[in-house]
């Protein structure tokens, strides 16, 4: 048995990331041609959303068809062209140069994410949602994780971005009742966007000084019970406003978050903050988190890296509240809660902190795991909380707290050759 | 005009009397000790300079200037490296980066360009680690770089502080017990390197320390501190014989 697990094992590590993702490729393409002909014939009411998971849940009789599609779909072509392509891609890649490598496997990824969420509504939704909770983890990554401190305001933020921008493209873009006519072209609208966003974000990034400045002096269990009244009051202050819909919320926005924006956004998150975090001007966030004092005496201006990072996590939620509102075309009060920040949170210790490969792991898995449960009703509310709760007993520092995942697969390093520079082990 | 002058510096707790009427001059290249027992107040004396408490009253002069009520990352970036009793390393972070950090007020490059990653902030971060290395290998712990600190052994974890505390690119230099919990070999090799540090980098250097050995055998002149008050000021050889130092450790008399 142990033989065979291992042969098993064997045959897929040595296939390069760049090798999944062409087959991924090439499962997508022959789900395009035959996906549905061949859901029709094993049965099914359709091509399963997300790998049949939630089918197999709702109906356990469709399990065997379900596997078989996905066996048949998804497993043997990326295991297959994985294998063709191993030779080609182990001598490609050493070549390469970082950044093209990079972008090649990201591009990769972009065109089967596309392809595949371009077949079924739902799915694009949860792939935007995807995209949006990994902007939301790895903000919040900067405050809980790199910084040590408990933030429960990302609701709030999320839901300033979210107004504001939405108000901006209402009022500049579309005819509404409230706003009247657009005051620029229509047409302008797709352009504007992104600026639109940034504004969204930097509004957010204003109201985060309210929980920047007293952060100077509290910390901890205070500081969150401050950031937890920011979120109340965020959420009440919109509750009535009744320009834009009070309780029963603001519509209209025009759904301009298509899946290329809301991927380049979240894209543009990661590039950020994973930079902030590993040069020296960054780093200080983590001195503050493991000793405050001592980082202030070797030099390091505690209260601007305070307010740049509770100002920058806040930036990103409010871009990932202004694309929220853009893919729905409808906000409400309700839905940038509390519960949004509690959701952030658990998917950020599911993932683990101080790592931003940890915030998209966790990000993934906790928007795979809400919706593939979702036939399970009410249990999902049950089955989440004790996994994270497993997590917490056994991984306390989450998934993949405070290490990353080795980028190593975009260059490997050729057989033989010795590691230059090995770090002493401990 | 001394390096550092501390003039009547005078510190309370509330009602605790912790610093009372200090004064101390340290010139250029001194080597000073600052001893006393336990809850004399010399640890405070070191935070007050490092701007880490505001004194209640006094004065504290750095090169002409005051230092009282400035933020203590201004004060140390104007030139005052400082180790800790207890070692406050960052504990999460590599000793390389322990000692990256602190070269935080050095940065030119902007938010922005860390952001982006602009060619300016890598190339200027090159320029850190290289620097940061060089005091990571003076302090014969190169080879721990790229480990993190919690998975280091003691000695090197010294070690790492002081490689940290010489990064800011002091003029005076506190050093809080360097040899606290250290065994004897390794309280020699410290005092060698406290000895090669004054030389090389030629910065002066103020220490509190409770092993009478390292006091005496480093410092040209020693401090003692009883109550918030110095007591007494000498040599080596003045401060073993003096009565009040002698009162202070082994208590009173008591007269029959």
């Amino acid at each position: 048995m142990k033989a065979l697990l291992h042969k098993i094992r064997s045959q897929f590590a040595g296939i390069p990331l760049l090798s999944w993702l062409l087959g991924a490729l090439v499962a997508v393409v022959i789900e395009y041609l035959v996906g549905d002909t061949l859901a029709l014939m094993l049965g099914l009411a359709g091509i399963p959303a997300i790998f049949g998971l939630s089918t197999m849940l709702a109906k356990p009789l469709l399990i065997p068809s379900t596997m078989l599609y996905v066996l048949l779909i998804y497993l043997l072509p990326a295991y297959v062209v994985g294998r063709m392509t191993r030779p080609l891609a182990e001598s490609l890649l050493p070549k390469l140069p970082p950044w093209l490598s990079l972008l090649i496997h990201l591009l990769l990824l972009y065109a089967a994410l596309h392809l595949w969420s371009n077949l079924d509504d739902y799915r694009l939704l949860v792939v935007k949602f995807i995209c949006i909770a990994i902007i939301l983890t790895t903000s919040l990554n900067l405050v809980n994780g790199y910084m040590g401190e408990f933030s429960c305001a990302h609701g709030g933020f999320m839901a300033v971005g979210a107004y504001v921008s939405s108000i901006l493209t209402v009022w500049w873009f579309v005819y509404d009742d409230v706003f009247g006519p657009p005051v620029l072209p229509p047409v302008l609208g797709p352009f504007m966007f992104p600026l639109v966003l940034i504004i969204g974000g930097l509004a957010s990034a204003l109201a985060a000084l309210l929980v920047a400045i007293p952060s100077f002096r509290t910390r901890g269990d205070y500081l969150g019970v401050i950031t937890l009244a920011f979120t109340f009051i965020v959420k009440s202050l919109f509750e009535n406003l009744e320009v834009v819909g009070g309780p029963r919320g603001f519509m209209n926005q025009p759904k301009w978050a298509g899946l290329p924006w809301t991927f380049a956004w979240m894209l543009a998150c990661l590039f950020v903050i994973y930079n902030y975090v590993n040069f020296t001007l960054g780093k200080g966030t983590c001195a503050v988190r493991d000793d405050e004092t001592a980082a202030e005496v070797m030099t390091v201006n505690t209260r601007r890296i305070k307010v740049v990072a509770f100002l920058t996590s806040a930036f990103w939620a409010g871009i990932a509240g202004g694309l929220f509102a853009h893919i729905m075309g409808y906000i409400n009060p309700g839905t940038f809660g509390v519960i949004k920040s509690v959701e952030s949170l658990a998917m950020l210790y599911l993932g683990g902190l101080s790592s931003i490969t940890g915030s998209i792991f966790g990000a993934v898995l906790y928007q795979l795991l809400s919706e593939v449960l979702r036939p399970l009703g009410m249990v999902k509310w049950i089955i989440i909380p004790l996994l994270l709760l497993g997590v917490m007993l056994f991984r306390p520092r989450g998934l993949i707290g405070f290490r990353e995942i080795s980028f190593e697969f975009l260059r490997p390093k050729k057989e033989g050759k010795e590691v230059e520079y090995a770090p002493a082990s401990d | 005009m001394p390096l550092l002058r501390i003039k009547d510096l005078t510190h309370f707790f509330g009602g605790l009397r912790a610093v009372y009427n200090v004064n101390i001059d340290l010139e250029k290249g001194d080597l000073r000790g600052l001893i006393g027992p336990n809850g004399a107040g010399k640890t405070t004396i070191f935070n007050l300079i490092c701007g880490v408490y505001k004194p209640t009253e006094g004065e504290i002069i750095l090169n002409g200037t005051n230092l009282v009520g400035r933020y203590p990352y201004e004060i140390t970036a104007r030139g005052i490296g400082r180790t800790f009793q207890n070692m406050r390393l960052w504990s999460n972070l590599t000793a390389l980066d322990n000692v990256k950090i602190a070269f935080y007020s050095k940065i030119h490059y902007g938010l922005i360009d860390a952001f982006l990653g602009t060619r300016r902030c890598r190339e200027e971060e090159k320029e850190i680690k290289e620097k940061a290395y060089r005091f990571l290998e003076m302090m014969g712990i190169a080879r721990y770089a790229d480990t993190v600190i919690s998975a280091l052994p003691y000695g090197a974890q010294r070690r790492v502080e002081m490689a940290r505390s010489l990064a800011v690119e002091p003029r005076l230099l506190l050093l809080d017990e360097p040899t606290a919990g250290m065994n004897p070999a390794e309280m020699v090799e410290t005092m060698e390197i406290i000895q090669k540090i004054r030389e090389e980098l030629g910065l002066a250097i103020f220490l509190i320390e409770h092993r009478m050995k390292v006091v005496m055998d480093l410092c040209e002149r020693i401090h003692v501190q009883n109550f918030g008050e110095i007591i007494a000021e000498g040599t080596p050889e003045e401060i073993r014989s003096d009565r009040r130092v002698i009162e202070a450790y082994l208590g009173e008399e008591v007269e029959a």
